[in-house]
């Protein structure tokens, strides 16, 4: 094995992304421009344009097409990308379903944006959580070098467990904001990842079969099983790739929720993607001030990591979970999920939720100082003021 | 049943089948005979994508499949998507496509799952030139839904959405062009054909093999259960359709026009004889009839006149 030396480079979100799908040795790019990802998609094509990526790009009428084509390359064998953001994302869902149910790991990176109306371009996670159902594992990036990494573990991952695999990252936060990202030489990634080997392939003629056929009340169940069975075998395969990427490369990804501060902590704040880098900036100073805080930053939305989220859970008299989105008639949706986890086991911490940042609103170090101070007058009182709490609302 | 050579040598249409006894469509089903031609003509290197239709049930449910090919079942407007990103990854692993030898990908797509909801993944497949052949069965309807209208539905046709009743039948328009939709993609094939002319249609589709970039047929497919017609008369009803110019038979190849008539000096036979097979067509008046025979009449004036100009 070679040595590892990281190539430096200063990257937008979106152009790691596109130097991740160029390292994973892509074959079929599908993809329809929307902001604010299309940059990922416009790199990708330079890279074919420069003669640096051998990639067969389609061009699609939109991102319904884009998902669509996507399937049609990866049953066919090929390791296949896209890349959307919100209203695309919503317009592909039907077919998110058909990539997971006809067991395809196709990998795309969303960009975090919010729906509308009213029409925004920036960072909300309610586009991607909106998706939970449909099959696919989830990855929420922090920073520009999460995106690159969790596009290489991603194919990894799905092709394992033939599921289809979305790597998340904020709108302009991280998409069109520079910083330094530590690459792989191409060698090392193609140690890391080798060709694909689909679990099926349209241009296998020995014998013909179909896919997608018709499955009565007989069969569908045991089809949704297998599904399911997949998801839950992916929790291993997650933490041993994220292993194997930090053995190999120096950046561990075993946990499905990276923690700070939690053994010792009153309370931690619990959330996903770049806000978390918020949080743990603000957490590193309020400890200075005293506070007893931590942080839980969730990396894998699904499959969810419950086993982490319920160890965390018997440590801790407070979560505070910051939900970057919404789920109308309920709540924030990372905290109806921590909930749901935390349900049937004795660890019964206080738990509240925190509408942040909707639609790109800032959420600053400041404002973990706010949340930090209410959350520690809950604990005290060792009761909820209320149970979601829309953070700065102008009212 | 093993064929003798010598009657090998004189059959125009292959002897092989590559579409299985068992399958699950109706008596006197066009689209299920359509199937059974493509996979003559194109054999087992074949990659069929089926969206929802008729198809998706006539090709048999989980585990069994009745095509001698692989088949891949996808979401109804996502045909011309599907086989765009199947031909992309064939060329991306460097696998020949179309031509003599090469892998065909076809897209088998009723006309509603082309002419209306598949439209613009058909528009995208065609623009970008894909090397692949898309076809559309036109049975007229939903039919797999239930005899529903499609823009392909003719004038004066009842549907169970557009029946016909005391008042009068509700299908107003006449059928969408779809293959002159096509054609101002400028690609380099387009043609029609019918079940009721098999030699002409698997004349086609090995044309359509050998044309460099996206091809499109659009094959005329009686549905007896959809059409209230018997189901021995499906031929019988197809073979009208061109000879009253109903559904004539052409080809458009890079620019130009070519109609392939059974017996172009002809004069089309009056519509009804297409028609009073049929009883879809029941609720129709003299007026209707007279209507949809003076469209007939001047949709074949301009294909004549563009086989005349540009043939």
């Amino acid at each position: 094995m070679a040595e590892y030396k990281p190539i430096r480079k200063v990257v937008s979100g979106n152009y790691a992304a596109a130097y991740a799908v160029k390292h994973a040795r892509v074959q079929v790019v599908a993809a329809y421009p929307i902001t604010p990802q299309t940059s990922i998609i416009e790199k990708i094509a330079e890279f074919i344009a420069n003669g640096e990526a051998d990639i067969q790009y389609v061009p699609v009428e939109s991102e319904h097409s884009a998902m669509a084509a996507s399937i049609g390359a990866s049953a066919a064998g090929a390791r296949a990308f896209t890349a959307t953001s919100a209203q695309g994302l919503a317009l592909m869902h039907e077919m998110l379903h058909w990539a997971s149910g006809a067991r395809l790991p196709v990998v795309m990176v969303d960009v975090n944006r919010a729906m509308a109306p009213p029409w925004s371009v920036w960072d909300d996670q309610t586009d991607s959580l909106s998706q939970r159902d449909t099959g696919w594992m989830q990855f929420y990036a922090e920073n520009n070098q999460e995106v690159y990494d969790g596009v290489l573990m991603a194919f990894k991952i799905a092709e394992t467990v033939n599921l289809p695999a979305m790597v998340i990252e904020s709108a302009f936060i991280l998409s069109h904001t520079y910083d330094v990202v530590e690459m792989i030489p191409q060698e090392l990634v193609d140690e890391f990842l080798p060709p694909r080997k689909p679990l099926y392939d349209l241009a296998d003629f020995s014998q013909p079969f179909s896919v997608g056929a018709l499955g009565g009340p007989n069969d569908y169940y045991e089809f949704r099983y297998k599904i399911a069975k997949a998801m839950e075998d992916a929790v291993k395969v997650i933490k041993d790739v994220g292993k194997e990427f930090g053995e190999r490369f120096g950046r561990d990804y075993s946990e499905m929720i990276e923690k700070g501060y939690v053994d010792d902590a009153d309370f931690v704040f619990m959330g996903m993607g770049s806000l978390m880098g918020t949080v743990k900036e603000a957490v590193e100073l309020l400890r200075k001030e005293g506070y007893k805080v931590g942080y839980a930053k969730v990396r894998w939305f699904r499959p969810f990591p419950k086993e982490e989220l319920r160890e965390i859970a018997e440590s801790v008299k407070g979560i505070a979970v910051l939900d970057r989105n919404y789920s109308f008639g309920q709540e924030g949706i990372l905290f109806n999920e921590s909930k749901g986890v935390l349900y049937n086991t004795d660890a019964r911490p206080i738990i509240k939720n925190y509408i942040v940042g909707l639609g790109g609103r800032d959420f600053t170090v400041p404002d973990v100082k706010a949340i930090a101070e209410n959350m520690k007058k809950v604990i005290e009182a060792g009761k909820l003021d209320r149970e979601v709490e829309w953070y700065h609302l102008k009212r | 049943m093993e064929i003798p050579e010598n009657v090998r040598k004189r059959l125009s249409i292959p002897a092989e089948e590559h579409f299985f006894a068992g399958h699950t469509a109706c008596q006197g089903c066009g689209a299920s005979l359509g199937i059974r031609y493509v996979l003559k003509a194109y054999g087992r290197k074949t990659i069929f994508v089926i969206p929802a239709c008729c198809s998706t049930i006539i090709a048999g449910p989980w585990p069994y499949t009745a095509l001698d090919a692989n088949l891949f079942h996808t979401a109804f407007e996502t045909t011309g998507a599907v086989i765009s990103g199947i031909e992309a990854a064939l060329k991306a692993r460097g696998i020949k496509v179309k031509g003599d030898d090469g892998v065909m990908v076809v897209g088998w797509a009723g006309d509603g799952g082309t002419a209306d909801i598949g439209l613009q993944a058909l528009s995208g497949f065609l623009e970008r030139g894909h090397d692949a052949v898309y076809i559309m069965y036109d049975n007229e309807a939903y039919m797999n839904t239930g005899i529903q209208r499609s823009s392909s539905t003719p004038y004066g046709a009842w549907t169970t959405n557009t029946p016909g009743g005391k008042r009068h039948f509700l299908e107003k328009r006449h059928k969408k062009k779809v293959i002159d939709i096509v054609i101002a993609h400028e690609v380099p094939y387009a043609a029609t054909a019918s079940v009721a002319f098999p030699e002409d249609f698997i004349r086609k589709l090995k044309k359509a093999r050998k044309v460099e970039g996206p091809a499109f047929i659009q094959l005329f497919a009686p549905c007896p259960t959809g059409w209230r017609s018997p189901t021995d008369k499906s031929i019988e009803i197809a073979r009208l359709a061109v000879q009253t110019a109903y559904f004539p038979l052409f080809e458009y190849e890079n620019g130009k026009y070519k109609i392939n008539m059974p017996s172009p000096k002809k004069e089309p036979k009056p519509i009804e004889e297409f028609l009073k097979l049929q009883g879809r067509f029941k609720y129709m008046t003299k007026e209707d009839i007279e209507n949809l025979q003076s469209w007939v009449l001047r949709e074949w004036e301009k294909l004549k006149k563009l086989a005349e100009v540009f043939g």
